[in-house]
């Protein structure tokens, strides 16, 4: 991985997730080493994402290493009509390594191909956000002691979400039983339904959030956005529809975990986060590590 | 009793002629293959009968050879284009096109969001379909359909 950037969830192979998890398991034992003293990473936030920003500049800080960087496009040159080709190639100048996140797709891809340094993408538009990807495998695995063979469940927006399509990309290849659970208007597209065919691999779709989730060794909850409704109607239908409440945990595996890329809205009541099964908050710290060790990576400091 | 076939669009003596165009897509293969700025003498035909296509378009370049890397672009929008090689009003080769494996710089992506559409960069696509042709973006990786498919000119 040394000195190749990451973009996309579909450019790794199976090994390769696994030796970064491996590599964050060694983070989290220990996450405050010197190895980025002397390196200097640029963090560019075309568009703001300040959970993401600072899960990336703690791993960095922690690492000993230093940024450059603006957190939003307004701050930058980009605002005086620069094209991206330019601010990369400038940046590259400054920096050992990019992190960027840009609300165009394909923007991480370009920047990867005319920078000199090595680029994190740290979202572009809908299209990929790999380190999202790889802390939720790193999340899994924690909780689960395996990737291989779980039954994984997803539910909310599986029409628009980018990180519910990656993450499925990425279990593919752990025979996992996919469960879909997510009104009609944001069903799993039938490219990942045609996908999941074509392995062998087994999926169910479900419109009812029910004691369905009694079978699911990870519950993987999404945002229902309001925005991708035509209907403001059925907006307020289903918003209170797939919310997971305390209650509904009493029947689940005791093994079971609930996770969520967050930010949260209502999609979670709040009465989960006592629950031991709740995990979305470590899932988040996780990030750090998981970050630390694509950084150590990709830099050869492993 | 003989039947006498009149051609619709007249012999050429020397050049390349293009049958078996979809007539929807007679102009994007002229734009794919650049011929507005050919200076030799072109005709072409179009919404004319034919068993296979229902209306085809023809057309027949004058002194004009295409490179195999050259005439194979326009497989994406005339997968069943035929291709005659004229040598003295006499048919001395006949081709097929052949789609590409990877689509560079003649087709714009579908996704209004994808960087190449803001950016002036190059497209690439990918081949994933053949038959029923589907071009996945090397950029934004979202899937661009033969109903979508634009030309870039």
């Amino acid at each position: 991985m040394k000195n190749r950037s990451l973009i996309s969830i579909n450019d790794y192979s199976k090994e390769e997730y696994i030796k970064i998890l491996d590599l964050a398991a060694e983070f989290e034992k220990n996450p405050d080493q010197d190895i980025l003293k002397g390196k200097v990473i640029a963090t560019l936030f075309f568009e703001p994402s300040t959970r993401t920003r600072l899960s990336f500049e703690s791993a960095i800080n922690r690492l000993g290493g230093r940024i450059i960087g603006f957190t939003d496009a307004t701050s930058s040159s980009v605002s005086k009509g620069e094209s991206l080709n330019d601010t990369i190639r400038t940046v590259a100048n400054y920096s050992d390594l990019i992190v960027m996140r840009h609300p165009l797709e394909g923007s991480a891809r370009h920047a990867s191909e005319v920078s000199s340094v090595p680029i994190i993408n740290a979202g572009d538009g809908a299209n990929q956000h790999p380190t999202q990807t790889l802390l939720d495998l790193y999340s899994i695995r924690k909780t689960q002691g395996t990737l291989d063979n779980l039954n994984l469940f997803l539910v909310g927006d599986l029409k628009y979400g980018r990180t519910v399509h990656s993450l499925l990309m990425a279990m593919s290849h752990f025979n996992t039983t996919f469960n879909f659970i997510s009104p009609v208007e944001l069903q799993m597209p039938n490219e990942y339904k045609i996908y999941l065919d074509n392995l062998g691999l087994k999926y169910y779709e479900h419109l009812d959030f029910t004691d369905i989730i009694s079978r699911a060794d990870i519950v993987y909850m999404t945002r229902v956005q309001k925005e991708r409704f035509s209907d403001p109607i059925e907006y307020e239908k289903t918003k209170n529809t797939y919310v997971l409440k305390n209650t509904m945990l009493q029947n689940t595996k005791p093994n079971m975990k609930i996770l969520h890329p967050l930010p949260r809205v209502n999609e979670i009541s709040v009465d989960v986060d006592e629950n031991e099964k709740a995990y979305y908050f470590t899932q988040a710290l996780n990030g750090v590590y998981t970050r630390q060790a694509i950084l150590a990576s990709i830099l050869g400091l492993q | 009793m003989n039947e006498s076939k009149k051609l619709s669009v007249s012999a050429i003596k020397e050049g390349t002629v293009i049958d078996h165009i979809p007539a929807a897509s007679l102009f994007k293969v002229l734009t794919i293959l650049d011929l507005e700025s050919l200076k030799s003498q072109i005709t072409f035909g179009t919404n004319l009968y034919s068993k296979n296509l229902g209306l085809k378009a023809i057309i027949k370049v004058s002194n004009k050879f295409f490179k195999d890397n050259e005439i194979n672009k326009i497989a994406l929008v005339a997968p069943e284009a035929k291709l005659n090689i004229i040598t003295d009003y006499e048919v001395v080769e006949k081709k097929i096109v052949q789609i590409p494996e990877n689509v560079v710089g003649i087709v714009k992506c579908v996704n209004p969001k994808c960087i190449t559409n803001h950016d002036e960069i190059v497209t690439r696509f990918t081949v994933i379909n053949k038959s029923d042709v589907a071009l996945k973006c090397h950029y934004c990786e979202k899937i661009t359909d033969q109903a979508q498919m634009k030309i870039l000119k």
